[in-house]
């Protein structure tokens, strides 16, 4: 929970949604609300409380039920705090056909948490998700904005185990840097 | 080698930048069209190329683009549908990631035809590190004159940019997608009005494919009855084919239409046969939409000619005993697959994906889904498989969009051609192998 940090973009994130505004035609800067709602939940801990939903229905000038609405219908937004690292399992199709069952079993197993969960110490949420468009490198799954694709039980314990050293959040827009016209 | 439109030039080293890419020949129709072209006339080579929408629904793009309304003082608009979320299709990420320039270049030269001065690339939010992608070759193309005011010199103008989704299934349905471009969930709004006439903040709008809009740069290049000189009949050109499952080289394959299903699955070139050598059982040909076919169905028509890749050859003998290209997402099963444990599978997903508008799907899904967990835990009975069937029956040609019936599809092929595989679980439970080794339905409520 961030009830002890200020709600506010810093500057260099306002610029950004400044010019993510710019990208829609006068007077529907409202279609800028997903990308500024990845950016908010990337800077406010990984999830989107209302009141950072309120603040960035401020930020488009639209209503704080504009915002509810769409960020309760996208899988991507969190409404509840999640771990420092969502571990997001494909369960669909191929994925499925060819292991993907066996991976969230032995995370589920090595994290001791059940799909949905997060672990105690804040770490990890595991995450199952459907067809993220990675069939053909089945099984696989996504941590922020990375893709791991090809996994066997191994991959998957060497990469928690980074995850863990590296203790870092990761989100959606890491490394994002949209073209600047 | 069958001939290559689109990925032709994807293993040249750095073709993702737009030196290579240039170098390469790219941005080459861009330059015949704003200075050698009317906007017209390359409607009328996309017209003349056969090309049909290559994002599963194959309508005919020339036509969808001469659709388009006019109104004097009214902006038009290019939407780019890079969401890519059918189960089983992954074409447009490989394209994307490895040659963005091709898809910048057919929107720049698909906006000039069309009179668009702003366009858009809606890709889906999971394909996060793919639109940085995107974003550095715009950056690049404006750079060099590509984009931005007064193109070439032409005293034409175009903005590209990129828009990146959140999760949902449901907004590769065109006005699904219109709907989340605006700010707003992804509910499919009723047709008509149809985008051409009233889309993107109620103007004209064209919404097109990936490899659909990369496929006008060697139409515009080459001409369209060039392209519609490769492929077979109604089915012109070439089709990215997303090849998953039980083979031994799943990928992403460019294939001449008209080629055989059995020559792409067993081929060195493609698939390259079943993964230890088993047998085959089943394939989805089309993403996981489209109707299942059994082994002798999919590798021969019913009647008994072979089955080829193009729209017309696999939809051959309607839903009775054929089924359709859809987006190409070919997924293929060997003899250890559990039809239904995998139609489990894909009903999940339509229900997790329902938005929930019409109840025949919002409803239907969900009971499709709870019954087949009932079968799939040795407690079916033979009036279980009828309610599936009726239930899908109910919810086909009766929502606002396509999910409907891309929901219904499976169910409906599923027990057509495998309903023994039901009755087997249903007479005899404990044939059901893995039987705790299924997600249960609480099992993975969302974070």
């Amino acid at each position: 929970m961030s009830s002890d940090k200020e709600i506010k973009f810093p500057e260099e994130t306002l610029e950004l949604v400044r010019r993510m505004m710019k990208r829609y035609p006068e007077g529907k800067q409202k279609s800028a609300l997903i990308p500024v709602l990845h950016l908010a939940q990337a800077e406010f801990d990984g999830w989107l409380s209302p009141q950072v939903m309120d603040y960035v229905a401020s930020l488009l000038n639209i209503q704080s039920i504009e915002v509810y609405e769409v960020a309760s219908f996208y899988s991507m937004f969190n409404l509840k705090p999640v771990g420092k690292c969502t571990i997001e399992v494909c369960r669909t199709s191929s994925c499925w056909l060819m292991g993907a069952e066996d991976v969230i079993r032995h995370i589920e197993k090595k994290l001791n948490i059940k799909t949905g969960q997060t672990t105690a110490d804040g770490m990890f949420t595991l995450k199952g998700v459907e067809c993220l468009g990675s069939c053909g490198t089945a099984p696989m799954l996504q941590v922020g904005a990375e893709y791991h694709e090809n996994l066997t039980l191994e991959k998957v314990d060497s990469l928690l185990d980074n995850l863990r050293k590296e203790d870092k959040r990761k989100c959606y827009t890491d490394h994002f840097d949209p073209q600047s016209n | 080698m069958g001939k290559k439109l689109l990925l032709e030039k994807d293993h040249v080293p750095g073709i993702r930048s737009y030196e290579v890419y240039r170098k390469e020949g790219g941005y080459a129709s861009v330059e015949k069209a704003i200075k050698s072209m009317t906007p017209e006339a390359i409607v009328e080579e996309v017209k003349k190329s056969g090309l049909r929408g290559r994002g599963g629904a194959g309508f005919p793009t020339g036509m969808k683009w001469s659709f388009l309304a006019k109104p004097p003082g009214v902006a038009r608009y290019l939407v780019c549908n890079a969401d890519e979320s059918e189960p089983g299709t992954f074409k447009d990420r490989y394209l994307m990631e490895r040659i963005p320039h091709l898809l910048i270049e057919g929107m720049i030269t698909s906006s000039f035809a069309l009179g668009a001065n702003t366009s858009y690339i809606y890709i889906r939010g999971e394909y996060f590190y793919v639109a940085r992608i995107l974003e550095q070759a715009i950056e690049e193309a404006y750079k060099n004159g590509w984009l931005g005011k007064n193109i070439l010199g032409s005293g034409y103008d175009l903005d590209l940019y990129v828009h990146v989704g959140a999760g949902a299934y449901i907004c590769g349905e065109e006005t699904a997608l219109l709907e989340s471009l605006e700010g707003k969930r992804g509910n499919p709004r009723i047709k008509p009005p149809f985008p051409a006439v009233a889309g993107l903040y109620g103007c004209p709008t064209v919404v097109n494919n990936v490899e659909t809009i990369a496929a006008v740069v060697p139409i515009v290049n080459q001409g369209g009855d060039a392209y519609a000189a490769i492929g077979i009949g109604k089915s012109t050109g070439t089709k990215l084919i997303s090849a998953s499952g039980h083979i031994n080289k799943p990928g992403v394959y460019e294939i001449e239409m008209g080629i055989t299903v059995e020559d792409f699955i067993y081929s060195e070139e493609y698939c390259g046969g079943m993964k230890g050598g088993r047998k085959l059982k089943a394939v989805v040909a089309g993403g996981s939409s489209v109707p299942i076919l059994p082994a002798d169905l999919i590798l021969k028509t019913a009647n008994g000619e072979p089955r080829l890749m193009s729209y017309e050859s696999l939809a051959d003998g309607g839903f009775a005993s054929g089924t359709m290209l859809g987006s190409g997402g070919f997924i293929v099963m060997d003899d250890s697959t559990s039809i239904v444990k995998n139609l489990w599978n894909f009903t999940r997903f339509y229900h997790h994906e329902s938005c929930g508008q019409c109840s025949p799907c919002r409803e239907g899904t969900g009971w499709m889904e709870k019954i087949l967990h009932k079968i799939l835990d040795g407690h079916g009975s033979m009036k279980d498989i009828d309610l599936l069937w009726d239930i899908q029956s109910k919810i086909e040609g009766k929502t606002i969009c396509p999910l409907g019936d891309a929901a219904a599809w499976p169910v409906a092929s599923a027990i057509r051609h495998f309903r023994k595989d039901f009755e087997e679980y249903v007479q005899n439970p404990s044939s059901i192998k893995d039987v705790h080794h299924y997600y249960r339905l609480n099992d993975l409520t969302e974070a």
